[in-house]
């Protein structure tokens, strides 16, 4: 017989049980199959009941984020044989609600990464007749580490203060707002800063600085939020020394 | 825990697993996050300490000597060797995360990470060497 190796998956069925439970499964032990693609052949071949979020397969869409051991990890990013012999436990991401399994709700987080508008925002748009915004390499050097985000929420499993404060906007999302204050095009960091600022921003962080060595991405979200509170802090102090030079 | 989440059209039913107040256990950078911020309590104890013998020195000789014997005792040389151990803890981290929050860019290019944290070696060489300097010259 071939070789195995198990699983330990948590398993959440609100219409059958009030808290998550464990359960374990054997499958084929392979040395090009990551963990999704043990989590696959268990729905395919084992139990077609088992559900969890996947897409890309290749580290790029962000959906395959789970506990693996206790890590936050991107599934389709894990091989097998990195945890060989195992078990393997593979339990949804820390912190946020689990709807079913594996699958959790990320509603909060949709909410917070739309309050730091993380889009350009422009004073005043130029016509298209004129063309494009341009920018040199060093301009899109100065923010392109952190646009490398594909909102997986490992930071987010990673983070021990939003499990204690849910509310708190998170690496991911300052990270993003950053991203865009540091783009030569864009024109809406007051607005970001008075969003990031407030009770549940960015003075949250404590600086675990978790969520930067999680992120398969290398966006470094912890060193965002501590360049952000830089700039909230010069700001504050400028705005108490030159009241009238500050807005 | 905060109440603002709630539940929304398609989840009507959720679970959401408490925090243990053990929590930083659970996890090594947990535990060693929660170490380096207590080790404000050895920068804070210094800090007092500093103030003590700062109002001995002002009230005079006598109780300036007081100070030094009670400095000499055990229990406080037992105390200050394990604060001091504190301290360096606190330093030696704070200098590691240092290139976290400084982006320093020099002619466009950023500085690398490594070298930030050389510089703040560098920096505290040189003050603990002028520190010397002065106790040695007296």
């Amino acid at each position: 017989m071939a070789e195995t190796i198990t699983l330990t998956i948590g398993r959440y069925r609100p219409e059958q049980e009030a808290e998550p439970t464990l359960q374990e499964y054997e499958v084929p032990y392979r040395k090009d199959w990551c963990i999704l693609d043990a989590l696959n052949y268990v729905k395919d071949e084992v139990d077609g009941s088992l559900s969890f979020r996947w897409s890309c397969r290749m580290g790029v869409c962000g959906s395959c984020g789970m506990m693996v051991n206790g890590q936050p990890t991107l599934t389709c990013a894990a091989f097998l044989s990195s945890y060989a012999p195992g078990p393997i436990k593979v339990e949804p991401l820390q912190y946020f609600p689990i709807i079913r399994d594996l699958v959790v709700d990320i509603t909060e987080f949709m909410d917070k990464l739309k309050k730091v508008k993380p889009w350009l925002v422009r004073g005043e748009e130029k016509p298209l007749s004129e063309g494009e915004y341009l920018q040199t390499p060093e301009e899109l050097d100065s923010y392109k580490h952190h646009s490398m985000c594909i909102n997986c929420l490992l930071c987010y499993a990673a983070c021990p203060v939003i499990g204690l404060e849910p509310g708190f906007t998170g690496p991911a999302a300052i990270a993003l707002a950053q991203r865009y204050n540091l783009d030569s095009r864009d024109e809406g960091s007051a607005e970001r800063l008075a969003a990031v600022s407030g009770d549940e921003g960015m003075w949250q962080c404590t600086f675990v600085g978790e969520c930067t060595e999680v992120c398969p991405k290398g966006v470094d979200p912890a060193g965002a939020i501590q360049q952000y509170k830089l700039t909230g802090a010069t700001h504050w102090l400028k705005s108490v020394l030159l009241p009238w030079g500050s807005k | 825990m905060s109440d603002r989440v709630h539940y929304t059209l398609y989840h009507p039913k959720w679970y959401r697993k408490p925090v243990s107040v053990w929590w930083w256990l659970e996890r090594w950078p947990y535990t060693k996050f929660v170490l380096r911020e207590l080790t404000c309590v050895p920068v804070g104890f210094f800090a007092l300490v500093l103030l003590w013998q700062t109002w001995a020195l002002l009230e005079g000789e006598v109780a300036y000597q007081r100070f030094l014997t009670r400095m000499e005792s055990p229990a406080f040389i037992a105390l200050n060797v394990f604060f001091l151990g504190g301290i360096l803890f606190h330093a030696l981290t704070w200098f590691h995360l240092a290139p976290k929050a400084m982006a320093v860019r020099i002619a466009g290019r950023r500085v690398p990470d490594g070298l930030i944290v050389f510089s703040n070696y560098v920096g505290w060489i040189a003050i603990s060497a002028i520190v010397v300097w002065i106790w040695m010259s007296r």
